[in-house]
């Protein structure tokens, strides 16, 4: 028994060492936050929030170097979906938030709507820097009444597509990325080369969801999704948008894709196990492929054109919440993420594309190649195509209409839970409801 | 002040106030009344401010929200009433969320229960390194949620994950664990589970041990076989344990939220036709997602409060019941 009780005691005493530990761990970093900015005098430390994998990194270090009188503290906040409520709250709160905040393009658009908890960009004299940007990313984050100016745009996302060349080869299909282009003009082709894919029993799917497809056909066959320019919900009437379901339906119907929700533990795995052969991708969604597929996928990855007309799917932006305290200093590093050097420095390290036009013309990132995709020249490939990006209008909440009302119904319909016209029903039901909800 | 405490003899109450005879100061006299009075109040008062902080305020504050609309992006436009209420149980969702919360606590209480019944008795024998392994057996639940919901989201993952691996080591179909009702059930029942099973058990332990071991002994002269001591001696007379282990597994139950959200990789809805997602979650994809519809959430979180509250009505007149069977 005394053996017993002597153990016990020395538990505790580990326990409340640890404890202290720890508590003594969280009072010091409390103490840090509460360092008070001195504004203007020293050196000021801004706070950056960003998700994903945006590449700020290098470009965050020139920036520290450019500017001696400037730190940032640059803090990973996950996926989108974990940082749009947390951003929320701060937003609601009147505190918390960093001083630059990374929007994706759907929480943009809530945030046009409902605008006060964002500085003008224009007040702090964002309009000497309007020639730098492709002019469509530079409109899109205005508020209705074109006076406020909430962000600037870190990169775009024109389309293409990616491929396994390995399953390419065990299909018997062309692996050269300007003979796989000339496969699929169209999405019917392309459904038709799918057919073909499946015919040779390779074992893997002809790419990794109905939903995936759906994205980039309405970004390339509509300048509006959920909602006309008057922020009505047109969903349910909008051609596209049924075309587009029928089309990734379709797919999964033909069992051509592997069924798997996006950013899903499955999913992540699927791009390791070679378990779909194409993949509609954006210069962002190439970082997402290497950071999953690994160093087995290693120039087992091409890029080729996407079937239909050029799209943009994705982007993000940078923007000031009011309540920051050093807005001159955040709107410098502002200008530098989303200018030429930083726009380069995250191209460089993740493969977003630059929606500075100086960036976009630079050797840099014209004669860019894509070591981890055969060396596919991403430069030509992307960045033509930007320049030729039209605007499409996705309205206020459409981050939340697509992936918490209408894709989870899709999903139902691709797994066979409901069927297709169901599956749609619902679709519609819950995106009209929460619309207007 | 310490002269005024040496002056006090014999117990306070019994000391006549401010008797004439011993003639102690009149202030001292005030204090020691005041003493009487407060010191009371001043005993029990940490667990009412901290109630009345971390309690009470949000309780009201909940309550105000849940009839105004209210959004986190556009801010409060005015009082509606029981407009809240009124939408959420007009809505299907809500009565979805219901059956998933309500069958999800089934399926994962009564094995839990039941395992830690049969693990307690199992702890009250007597053997070699019993405190370790009574210590053991609560390992699981100081393990931190997130880390288990992670590791179970892996190990029931759809396509590659151990648990299939298994199935269809021993030839059986793999199971599309996030597709159905009652898979996804079982793999969040046996995450809870895996968290909570040791900590009712060590409950069930301290009753076991309070009970008379010439029962038992008396019991087995009869030739009463171990399972019939069990189940007729062990199990009657830890009873209210077992009814006090009902309340605190409801509350837990009623509130699941992590093992769920970490089981679709932090996705809220729960499945794409909403098959495991909870009360819980429902109240946070209206509150932090979507429209950021504060009101709305409130009032949810209102009809959850009220959904616990006459189940821990029910459980506690259960208790009284057989409480009060045991002594007369």
């Amino acid at each position: 028994m005394s053996v017993t009780s002597r153990r016990l005691r020395s538990i505790a005493t580990a326990t409340l060492t640890v404890g202290l530990a720890l508590g003594m761990t969280t009072a010091c970093s409390a103490k840090k936050d509460a360092e008070p900015n001195a504004n203007g005098t020293g050196p000021v430390t801004i706070s950056l929030s960003y998700f994903g994998t945006p590449g700020f990194n290098q470009a965050v270090k020139d920036f520290e170097a450019a500017n001696p009188n400037i730190k940032v503290d640059v803090k990973n906040e996950g996926q989108t979906k974990d940082f749009a409520p947390k951003l929320a709250q701060w937003i609601s709160a009147g505190s918390g938030a960093s001083d630059v905040v990374m929007l994706e393009e759907g929480m943009l658009l809530q945030y046009l709507k409902d605008n006060k908890g964002f500085a003008n960009l224009l007040d702090l004299g964002a309009s000497s820097v309007e020639k730098d940007y492709l002019s469509f990313k530079w409109k899109n984050a205005f508020t209705a009444d074109g006076k406020k100016l909430v962000g600037l745009g870190t990169d775009v996302g024109p389309l293409a597509m990616c491929y396994r060349t390995d399953l390419f080869q065990k299909a018997g299909l062309p692996v050269d990325r300007d003979a796989v282009s000339k496969l699929w003009p169209t999405w019917e082709e392309y459904v038709k080369q799918g057919e073909v894919f499946k015919s040779k029993n390779t074992g893997a799917a002809w790419t990794d969801s109905a939903t995936s497809v759906m994205q980039p056909y309405i970004m390339q066959n509509a300048d509006s999704w959920f909602y006309d320019k008057s922020d009505k919900y047109i969903g349910d009437t909008n051609p596209a948008v049924k075309k587009a379901y029928d089309l990734g339906l379709d797919m999964a119907g033909k069992g051509l894709t592997a069924k798997l929700a996006r950013w899903s533990a499955d999913w992540d795995a699927a791009f390791k196990n070679a378990a779909f052969a194409t993949v509609p991708c954006p210069p962002w969604y190439t970082g997402v492929i290497k950071e999953r597929a690994g160093d087995a996928g290693k120039n087992k990855w091409d890029i080729a054109t996407i079937p239909g007309k050029g799209g943009n799917w994705g982007g993000s932006y940078l923007a000031i919440p009011e309540q920051s305290k050093n807005k001159k200093a955040a709107f410098e590093l502002i200008k530098f993420i989303t200018g030429k050097q930083g726009g380069l420095d995250a191209f460089a390290e993740a493969g977003p594309l630059p929606s500075s036009i100086a960036a976009l013309d630079d050797p840099k990132i014209t004669d860019a190649k894509n070591e981890y995709f055969n060396n596919a020249p991403v430069g030509k490939i992307y960045a033509g195509a930007a320049k030729e990006l039209k605007p499409i209008y996705l309205g206020p909440k459409h981050q939340a209409l697509w992936e918490n009302a209408f894709e989870p119904a899709m999903q139902a319909a691709e797994q066979g839970k409901l069927s297709a016209q169901a599956g749609w029903d619902k679709a519609i039901k819950d995106s009209k409801a929460l619309a207007e909800g | 002040m310490a002269t005024n405490v040496g002056e006090v003899t014999g117990p306070r109450h019994g000391r006549a106030p401010a008797g004439p005879s011993k003639q102690p100061s009149r202030r001292s006299v005030r204090v020691g009344r005041l003493d009487l009075r407060l010191s009371p109040y001043l005993f029990v008062a940490p667990f009412f401010v901290l109630f009345a902080v971390f309690g009470a305020y949000p309780l009201i504050y909940t309550a105000i929200l849940s009839t105004r609309k209210n959004t986190l992006t556009g801010g409060d436009a005015g009082f509606v009433g029981l407009e809240n209420y009124r939408k959420i149980l007009w809505d299907e969702h809500f009565w979805i969320v219901i059956f998933n919360t309500f069958g999800l606590f089934f399926v994962a209480t009564v094995p839990q229960l039941i395992f830690a019944l049969l693990i307690a008795s199992w702890l009250n024998k007597k053997m070699r390194a019993r405190t370790a392994i009574r210590m053991g057996v609560l390992i699981p639940n100081i393990t931190s949620v997130a880390a288990v919901g992670i590791v179970f989201g892996l190990i029931f993952a759809d396509r590659y994950g151990l648990a299939n691996w298994l199935l269809q080591s021993v030839h059986l179909d793999p199971v599309e664990w996030r597709n159905h009702r009652w898979s996804s059930w079982t793999a969040i029942a046996f995450m809870v589970d895996w968290r909570w099973t040791g900590y009712n058990a060590l409950i069930y332990l301290a009753a076991m041990q309070a009970i008379p071991k010439e029962l038992y002994e008396s019991a087995s002269l009869d030739g009463a076989s171990a399972a019939r001591r069990f189940w007729r001696i062990t199990v009657p007379l830890i009873q209210p344990t077992i009814l006090f282990t009902v309340i605190i597994s409801t509350i837990g139950g009623m509130q699941l939220f992590t093992e769920p959200l970490l089981f679709n990789y932090g996705r809220i809805q729960g499945g794409s036709l909403n098959e495991f997602q909870t009360v819980a979650m429902y109240i946070y994809e209206t509150t932090f997602t979507n429209n950021y519809n504060v009101g709305r959430g409130a009032a949810i979180s209102w009809l959850l409060f009220i959904i616990i509250l006459i189940f821990a009505l029910i459980n506690f007149a259960l208790v009284r019941r057989s409480v009060k069977g045991q002594t007369s």
